[in-house]
């Protein structure tokens, strides 16, 4: 396997989407590419890193918020949907 | 190595129960629904968006949208699929009406360097988040999924970071499979290799922070 061939199967790798015999072929290939060896471990960082990142986490008040606004909009929507009740 | 196991969902036949609950008239079982997917709904929305005021904006009429439109939902998908595909379609449309510039789209052609591999890679420090605080590596990370077009950063966000799975993704966004994996084989590249400006290892005597 060359440098480019593994980069095309990176994605499938990282993923767990390798035949047996594809990702032999590949884990070969790592034992004595060290740069490729690089590339996927510090790809398989970032994605770590990323996930682990909790980036925009909605604050607990603001969620509240925002659950109260939607549920209000709901029943507002329900309301017109049905149309005016009789007295 | 590993493979990278994608964040674990609830069960699809409950999901399915209370979207069913909530076709037929259920509220509480519609506020169960906004309870389980807010805060994914509101990260996926900042992160297109870009901007907070918008991604609550879009949480608000995402949502709205799914309750209005509930019946059209024919639970070909799991409901958590159907919602993102509403909600990156009004982040995208908010992200338009403040970037009229700009054409935003997630079907843009992103010109792409060449994808040969550099020729000295430069490795990482073993724990790379211990080396900046917190806060420091929140504006890192924040900072360099910004710089990525919105087509990667969005197919990152909801594969990597949400853990859908590769049809999931394609179906929330209206992709081919092979589409999805193209880009997200570049916003992982691209992310890996901003990133190593700040995590690449440090020469021997200066250590880790």
């Amino acid at each position: 396997m060359k440098c480019a061939e593994f980069l095309n199967e990176l994605t499938n790798y990282l993923d767990g989407a390798l035949d047996d015999r594809t990702k032999s072929e590949l884990e070969d290939h790592l034992a004595w590419c060290h740069n490729c060896y690089v590339v996927c471990d510090t790809t398989r960082k970032t994605i770590e890193i990323y996930r682990n990142s909790e980036l925009y986490e909605l604050p607990d008040d603001l969620r509240g918020r925002l659950q109260t606004a939607i549920m209000g909009k709901c029943s507002a929507h329900k309301e017109k949907k049905s149309g005016p009740q009789k007295a | 190595m590993s493979a990278i196991q994608p964040n674990i969902q609830p069960p699809v036949s409950e999901e399915m129960e209370l979207v069913r609950r909530a076709k037929r008239g259920d509220d509480s079982a519609f506020e169960e629904l906004v309870r389980r997917y807010d805060r994914n709904v509101f990260r996926i929305a900042q992160h297109i968006t870009q901007n907070r005021e918008d991604a609550e904006d879009v949480v608000q009429d995402a949502f709205l949208k799914a309750y209005g439109n509930l019946a059209q939902f024919q639970e070909q998908s799991k409901f958590y699929t159907w919602l993102v595909r509403i909600a990156v379609n009004e982040a995208l449309m908010r992200l338009r009406r403040r970037r009229p510039e700009r054409m935003v789209s997630l079907d843009e052609e992103v010109k792409t360097e060449d994808d040969s591999l550099p020729r000295e890679v430069a490795d990482w420090s073993p724990n790379p988040e211990q080396m900046y605080n917190q806060a420091e590596l929140r504006d890192i990370l924040t900072r360099t999924i910004q710089g990525l077009p919105p087509g990667f950063r969005t197919v990152f966000v909801l594969r990597d970071v949400e853990g859908l799975s590769t049809e999931e993704t394609a179906q929330a966004l209206e992709l081919s499979i092979p589409a999805v994996k193209s880009r997200l084989l570049r916003a992982r590249l691209q992310l890996r290799d901003r990133l190593s400006r700040y995590f690449q290892k440090r020469a021997s005597g200066d250590g880790d922070k």
